[in-house]
C-alpha cells in the first residue's frame, strides 16, 4: 500500500464514523438538535466559547429535569460549530446545521456573520428558527426573515441609551469617539455619535484602531490635545483595556464609556485600576439581578464566570425549548408560530418578540466599575432612565403584586 | 494498478476515454454529494472558486516568477465591483454579464497599478510590497463609509443579487430532465464551466511566446532582458491577467454569498492561496488546482469528522475539536513541505530543477 | 509642541520593540535567506511563559524586579528551544528546496504554536500581572513611564549585545561568513549547520525578551497576539534591508515612529477626510516608497534573487 491509500482508507474511516453515530440516543428517547455556532478559535474565541457554553448549560438543565414533547420523552443534544468569525464559514456551517437537520440553531456571534448565515436557515423547508445573543446590528432583522430572532438589543437601542446617560450625567461639551473599525464597534460608535450631536454635544472626528490594536498611544495623545471630557469606545474588552490603562496613563482625565462588547469583568485585570469610574452599558438587565440562579450553575459547570453574552445564549436556547414545548413539537414548522409569540422570562428579564424578531422594549443597563466590581447603576427602558435600585424596589413589589394576584 | 494505468497511458485513445471519465465524474459529482449534504455543494463551490485564484495567481507566481502576498486584493475589487453594481445599497441592479467585464478590468487595471511601482522590486522585497498594497485595499474598503459612503465600511453590502442568466435564478430551486436542481448545483455547474475556461486560457498561455517568455525571467531577469525580451510589458501583463481572473472569481464570490465586508479579504486568505499554489506544485496549473481543492476540503471535512471520531475513539471529547482540527491542519502543511518540498504535483520544469539541485 | 514630543515617545517605544522582533527575522534572513514567518509566535510563547512564571510567583512576595526576571530567565530557554527544535526539525530537511517551500512550512508552525497555546492558556485574552509599578514622569508636557524607559533601555542594550556579538566574535565571524557563502565557510572549517541552529536560536532568545516587554508594556497576552506583531516586524526588517542587523534596528524604529506620527497626524493633513484608520495605509506607503526608491531597503545591500 502506498502512502496516499493509507491516507484514503484513514480518511474513509473517519468518514464512516462520522456518519455512523448518528443519533441514536440511549434509552429511546426521542432526540432533538439543537445547533450553536460561534467562532471557537481566532481572536475572539474566548467570547464564542463563552456563547456555547450558555446554549450548552440550557440543553443540560432541560435534559436533566425531563422534557416531553408530543408523549415522548425528549433527549436534546446539542452540535456545536466553529464559523471562525469569517462570514464564509458562517454560511458553510449554517448549510451544514440544516442538513443536519436541527431543530433550532443559537448563533451566531457577529453580526457580519450572522447576516448571511441568516439566509441560509431562511433558505431551508422549512426555514430554521435562529436566535442569537450577541449580534446587534440592526440590518439582521431588517431583513423580513421570520425565523430570525435576536434576545440582545440592537446597536440603535443601545447606543442611545448610552449616549444619553452619557449626555445626561456627565454633561460633557466635547465628546471623542474611538472604534475598533469592526461592523460591532463602528455601528455602536454611529449610534452614540449621532445621539450625542442631536443633544448638542460637539463629537471630534472618528478615530480608530482595529480589532487587534494593543498600542493605542498614537490616537490617545491626538484625543487628549482636543482635551475631551468624555471618551466612547466601540470593541471588544481586548481592545478595551489596553486603551482605558494606556487613556490612564497618559493622564487624560475624561470620562470614559463602552459598549456591551467591552462591559465585562475582564476590565478589572486588563486595564487594572484604571477602570475606576468606567461607564459602560449591556443590553438586557444584569444577570446578578434577573438570574443568581444562572451565574452559580454556569461557574457550577464551567469554572469560569460567565463573560459577557452567555446569559442571552442561555435564554436563546431555552426560548427555543419552551416554544417547543408550548407547540409540543420539535418541527420548525410548527413550533416558530409559538416563538413569535412567546412570553419567556430568563436569566435576562422577559423576552417578548416584536414583529421583526427583535427583542420588545428591551431594557439597557449602565454598569460602573467601582472598586474592581462592575455595579449596575441605572436601567433605561422605553427612553426613560431609571436608577438600579428604584427598578429593583418596582420590579419586587410589581412581583409581590403578581404573586397577589395568583 | 500501476501497470494498467501505464499500459493505458500508450493507448492512442486514452486521452479521450480519461477525459471523458473525468467529464462524467464532473456532471455527476454535485448530485452525489448533495446526496451527503448540501453543504458539500457549497463546499465544492468555494473549492472552485478557490481554484480560480490560485490557478490566477500561479500566473504570476508560478509562471513569472514574482511573489505575491496581496492577491486577495483583486478578489476583493472584483467582489465589490459586483456588490455595488447589484445590489439595493446604491439601488443599481446591473446584470451579470454587464458586471463581469466592469469587474474584470477594474481588477487588472488594480493589478497594473501595483504592478508598476514593483517592477525593479526582486524577491521579498516584492511579496512585502504586494502584501502593503493587499492591506491597503482591504483597508480603504473598510473605512470608505465616510465621510462619503462607498463601501458601506465594515457593515459589509448585504442582498447582493443572485446571478440570473437567460431567465435562470441560481438562487432557487428548479428542476430539469426530472432532476432536482438546487441554487447550489446550479452554481456549481456555472463556477465549473468559468474555471474550465480560465484554465484553458492559462494552458494556451503556459505554451505560448508570452508563456515562455514568463519562464525566462522567472528563470533570470537579466538573461530574459538581454534576449530582448520586454520584462516590463511582460511582467505588468503577468500581474494584470492573474488580476482579471482574481477579478472574475470575486464577482461570483459576491453573487454566491449575497453579502461582502471587508472581512472576507485579510491577510490570511492572500496567504492561503499563495498556500495553494505552492502547495499543489507551482508553475504546474493541474498541481495548483489541486492544492486549491485539498486546502479548501481538508479543513471542512475535519470539522465535521474530528468531534464524532474523537467521541467514537474516547467516548468523550478530550481536547476541543476546533483545536484539533487546526493542529491536524497545522502538521499537514508542515509534512507535505518536508516530505514534498516542490509541491504536491509539480511541473516538469519545477522536477528537473529540483532534480539538478539534489544531485550537484 | 508636546504633543508631538509625545508622538515621538510613543513610536519609539513601539518602535523599539519591533526593531527587536525584527532582528529575530533579519538574522536568520541573512544566513539563509529564509523568511521565518513563525517568528512572532516565539514571542507569543515568550509572554505566555512569563505570564505562568509571573502567576506562580505572585503569592511568594518577591520583589517585582526579581519576579520579572525570573520569568524572563524562564521564558528565554523555552523560546530557545522551540528556535532550535523549529529549525532541526520543519527548516532543515528543507534547506535547497523551492524557496516558496518553507513559507508553508512557517505557515504550519505558526498554526501549531498557536493552537498549542490556546490548550495551554486558554483562548481568553490574560491580563499580564501589572506587578512592575507604572510612574510616569513628564518632558516638556509630555509623560514617559517607567516601563518604556525600560524597554527603550533594554532594547538598546540587546541591540548592542548583538552588534557585538555578530562584529566582534569569533562566531560572529563564523555567522557572517556563513552568510556570504555557507559551502566555503564550511570548507574553512565552521560547522554551518550549528551556526545556522545558533541564529535561529539567538533570535528566539530575542522574541523571548521582547514578549514579556510588549506583555508588561499592554498589560495583555493572547495565543493569537503574535501574528500581528511578527507581521509588523518583518516589516520593520524589510524597511531597512532585510538581512542587515542595524537596517532592523533602524527599520523598526522608524515604523514605529511613522505608525505614531501617522495616527496622530493624517487627520489634521488632510482635513479630517482620512484619520486614524488610515495609520496602517500612512505606514505601507511610507515602506512602498522606501523600497521603490531604494529597492533593497534603507540599509540594504544589492542582492542577488534566487526566486
Amino acid at each position: 500500500m502506498t502512502r496516499t491509500s493509507v491516507l484514503v482508507v484513514a480518511l474513509a474511516l473517519a468518514a464512516a464514523s462520522g456518519c455512523s453515530d448518528k443519533k441514536a440516543p440511549a434509552s429511546g428517547k426521542v432526540s432533538v438538535v439543537i445547533g450553536s455556532v460561534a467562532p471557537l478559535t481566532g481572536g475572539i474565541a474566548h467570547l464564542g466559547k463563552d456563547n456555547e457554553n450558555g446554549a450548552r448549560l440550557a440543553i443540560e438543565e432541560a435534559n436533566a429535569a425531563g422534557v416531553k414533547i408530543g408523549g415522548r420523552d425528549v433527549q436534546f443534544d446539542l452540535i456545536s460549530f466553529d464559523d471562525q468569525a469569517d462570514p464564509k464559514v458562517g454560511t458553510t456551517v449554517a448549510q451544514k446545521l440544516v442538513d443536519t437537520k436541527v431543530s433550532g440553531v443559537v448563533g451566531h456571534l457577529n453580526s457580519g456573520v450572522t447576516i448571511p448565515a441568516s439566509a441560509i436557515y431562511n433558505g431551508a423547508n422549512p426555514p430554521i428558527p435562529m436566535i442569537t445573543g450577541s449580534a446587534t446590528n440592526p440590518k439582521l432583522t431588517e431583513q423580513g426573515f421570520k425565523n430570525v430572532f435576536r434576545v440582545v438589543g440592537r446597536d440603535d437601542q443601545q447606543g442611545p441609551a448610552i449616549a444619553n446617560y452619557l449626555a445626561a450625567t456627565v454633561k460633557p461639551k466635547v465628546v471623542a469617539v474611538i472604534d475598533d473599525a469592526t461592523a460591532y464597534g463602528e455601528g455602536l460608535a454611529n449610534e452614540v455619535e449621532k445621539t450625542l450631536a442631536a443633544a448638542g454635544v460637539k463629537v471630534l472626528p472618528r478615530e480608530k484602531g482595529t480589532d487587534k490594536t494593543t498600542d493605542w498611544k498614537a490616537v490617545l495623545t491626538k484625543v487628549k490635545g482636543e482635551s475631551p471630557d468624555a471618551v466612547f469606545y466601540g470593541g471588544m474588552d481586548a481592545t478595551g483595556g489596553p486603551l482605558l490603562r494606556q487613556g490612564r496613563e497618559l493622564g487624560i482625565k475624561a470620562v470614559f464609556s463602552f459598549g456591551d462588547g467591552s462591559c465585562t469583568e475582564n476590565m478589572k485585570q486588563l486595564a487594572g485600576e484604571a477602570s475606576d469610574g468606567l461607564l459602560c452599558s449591556q443590553a438586557g438587565i444584569p444577570p446578578q439581578a434577573a438570574s443568581k440562579k444562572f451565574l452559580d450553575a454556569y461557574k457550577k459547570r464551567f469554572n469560569i464566570d460567565p463573560i459577557l453574552y452567555s446569559p442571552f445564549t442561555y435564554d436563546a436556547a431555552n426560548l427555543l425549548i419552551a416554544a417547543m414545548k408550548k407547540a409540543d413539537s420539535a418541527d420548525p414548522a410548527k413550533y416558530l408560530p409559538e416563538l413569535q409569540k412567546i412570553d419567556y422570562t430568563g436569566a435576562t428579564g422577559r423576552i417578548v418578540f416584536d414583529a421583526k424578531g427583535d427583542r420588545s422594549d428591551a431594557e439597557m443597563t449602565i454598569f460602573t466599575m467601582k472598586a474592581g466590581v462592575l455595579a449596575p447603576i441605572a436601567i433605561i427602558k422605553s427612553g426613560k432612565t431609571v436608577k438600579y435600585e428604584d427598578f429593583i424596589a418596582q420590579s419586587s413589589a410589581a412581583g409581590a403584586g403578581d404573586a397577589a394576584k395568583k | 494498478m500501476r501497470d494498467a494505468i501505464a499500459r493505458l497511458k500508450g493507448h492512442p485513445a486514452a486521452p479521450w476515454i480519461g477525459a471523458a471519465a473525468v467529464a462524467l465524474a464532473l456532471l455527476v459529482l454535485p448530485f452525489v454529494l448533495a446526496a451527503a449534504g448540501t453543504t458539500w455543494v457549497r463546499v465544492t463551490n468555494l473549492a472552485i472558486l478557490y481554484a480560480m485564484l490560485a490557478v490566477g495567481l500561479n500566473i504570476v507566481v508560478g509562471f513569472a516568477g514574482l511573489l505575491d502576498l496581496g492577491y486577495i486584493a483583486f478578489y476583493a475589487v472584483g467582489a465589490y465591483v459586483y456588490a455595488l453594481l447589484a445590489s439595493p445599497h446604491f439601488g443599481i441592479h446591473w446584470p451579470f454579464w454587464a458586471i463581469l467585464p466592469v469587474g474584470a478590468a477594474v481588477a487588472a487595471l488594480f493589478g497594473v497599478l501595483i504592478g508598476a511601482p514593483t517592477l525593479k522590486l526582486r524577491g521579498d522585497y516584492l511579496a512585502i510590497v504586494t502584501l502593503g498594497f493587499g492591506e491597503i485595499v482591504r483597508i480603504f474598503l473598510n473605512n470608505l463609509s465616510r465621510p462619503v459612503n462607498i463601501t458601506n465600511g465594515p457593515q459589509g453590502i448585504a442582498r447582493i443579487d443572485p446571478l440570473r442568466l437567460d431567465g435562470i435564478d441560481f438562487s432557487k430551486s428548479g428542476s430539469f430532465l426530472g432532476l432536482d436542481f438546487s441554487g447550489p448545483i446550479k452554481y456549481y455547474y456555472f463556477l465549473l464551466l468559468v474555471l474550465l475556461g480560465v484554465v484553458f486560457v492559462c494552458l494556451r498561455l503556459q505554451n505560448s511566446r508570452i508563456g515562455r517568455a514568463w519562464e525566462a525571467i522567472r528563470e533570470d531577469e537579466v538573461a530574459a532582458r538581454a534576449m530582448g525580451i520586454d520584462t516590463t510589458r511582460l511582467k505588468l501583463l503577468a500581474f494584470a491577467m492573474g488580476a482579471t481572473f482574481g477579478g472574475v472569481a470575486g464577482g461570483m464570490f459576491s453573487a454566491i454569498q449575497g453579502f461582502v465586508s471587508p472581512e472576507s479579504f485579510v491577510l490570511v486568505e492572500s496567504i492561503m492561496v499563495v498556500s495553494m499554489v505552492v502547495l499543489g506544485g507551482m508553475g504546474n496549473v493541474w498541481g495548483v488546482i489541486l492544492g486549491a481543492l485539498l486546502l479548501s476540503y481538508v479543513p471542512e471535512f475535519l470539522r465535521f469528522t474530528v468531534e464524532p471520531l474523537e467521541r467514537e475513539l474516547f467516548g468523550r471529547t478530550l481536547i476541543e475539536p476546533e483545536v484539533i482540527r487546526m493542529l491536524i491542519f497545522g502538521f499537514a502543511l508542515v509534512l507535505v513541505m518536508a516530505l514534498r518540498p516542490g509541491g504536491l504535483w509539480p511541473s516538469s520544469v519545477r522536477k528537473r530543477e529540483l532534480a539538478a539541485r539534489n544531485t550537484p | 509642541m508636546d504633543i508631538f514630543i509625545q508622538q515621538l515617545i510613543n513610536g519609539l517605544t513601539l518602535g523599539a520593540v519591533y526593531a527587536v522582533v525584527a532582528l529575530g527575522y533579519t538574522m536568520v534572513y541573512g544566513i539563509i535567506q529564509l523568511i521565518n514567518f513563525a517568528h512572532g509566535e516565539v514571542v507569543m510563547v515568550g509572554a505566555m511563559v512569563a505570564y505562568s512564571v509571573i502567576g506562580a510567583l505572585g503569592p511568594a512576595g518577591l520583589p517585582p524586579l526579581v519576579v520579572v526576571l525570573v520569568a524572563t530567565g524562564c521564558a528565554i530557554p523555552v523560546c530557545m528551544a522551540i528556535g532550535y527544535a523549529m529549525e532541526r526539525m520543519a527548516y532543515r530537511p528543507l534547506r535547497g528546496a523551492p524557496r516558496l517551500a518553507p513559507l508553508i512550512t512557517a505557515i504550519g508552525i505558526s498554526i501549531i504554536l498557536q493552537h498549542v497555546a490556546m490548550l495551554i492558556w486558554s483562548r481568553n485574552p490574560l491580563a499580564f500581572p501589572q506587578i512592575v509599578r507604572v510612574e510616569s514622569y513628564s518632558i516638556g508636557g509630555a509623560t514617559i513611564t517607567n516601563v518604556q524607559i525600560a524597554i527603550l533601555a533594554i532594547s538598546v542594550l540587546m541591540m548592542a549585545g548583538l552588534a557585538a556579538v555578530v562584529y566582534r566574535t569569533k562566531l560572529g565571524t563564523a555567522m557572517r561568513a556563513t552568510a556570504h557563502d555557507p559551502r566555503v565557510a564550511g570548507l574553512m572549517g565552521i560547522d554551518a549547520n550549528r551556526i545556522i541552529a545558533l541564529t535561529f536560536v539567538i533570535g528566539a532568545a530575542l522574541a523571548a525578551v521582547a514578549g514579556v516587554m510588549v506583555a508588561e508594556y499592554y498589560g495583555i497576552a493572547h495565543y493569537a497576539m503574535g501574528s500581528q506583531l511578527g507581521l509588523k516586524a518583518f516589516c520593520a526588517a524589510v524597511l531597512g534591508g532585510i538581512g542587515n542587523i542595524p537596517g532592523a534596528m533602524l527599520g523598526g524604529v522608524l515604523l514605529g515612529v511613522v505608525e505614531a506620527l501617522g495616527a496622530g497626524y493624517i487627520g489634521d493633513l488632510t482635513g479630517n477626510v482620512f484619520g486614524s484608520n488610515y495609520q496602517d495605509v500612512f505606514a505601507f506607503i511610507v515602506l512602498i516608497g522606501v523600497l521603490v526608491l531604494r529597492p533593497s531597503g534603507l540599509l540594504g545591500e544589492r542582492v542577488s534573487d534566487r526566486a
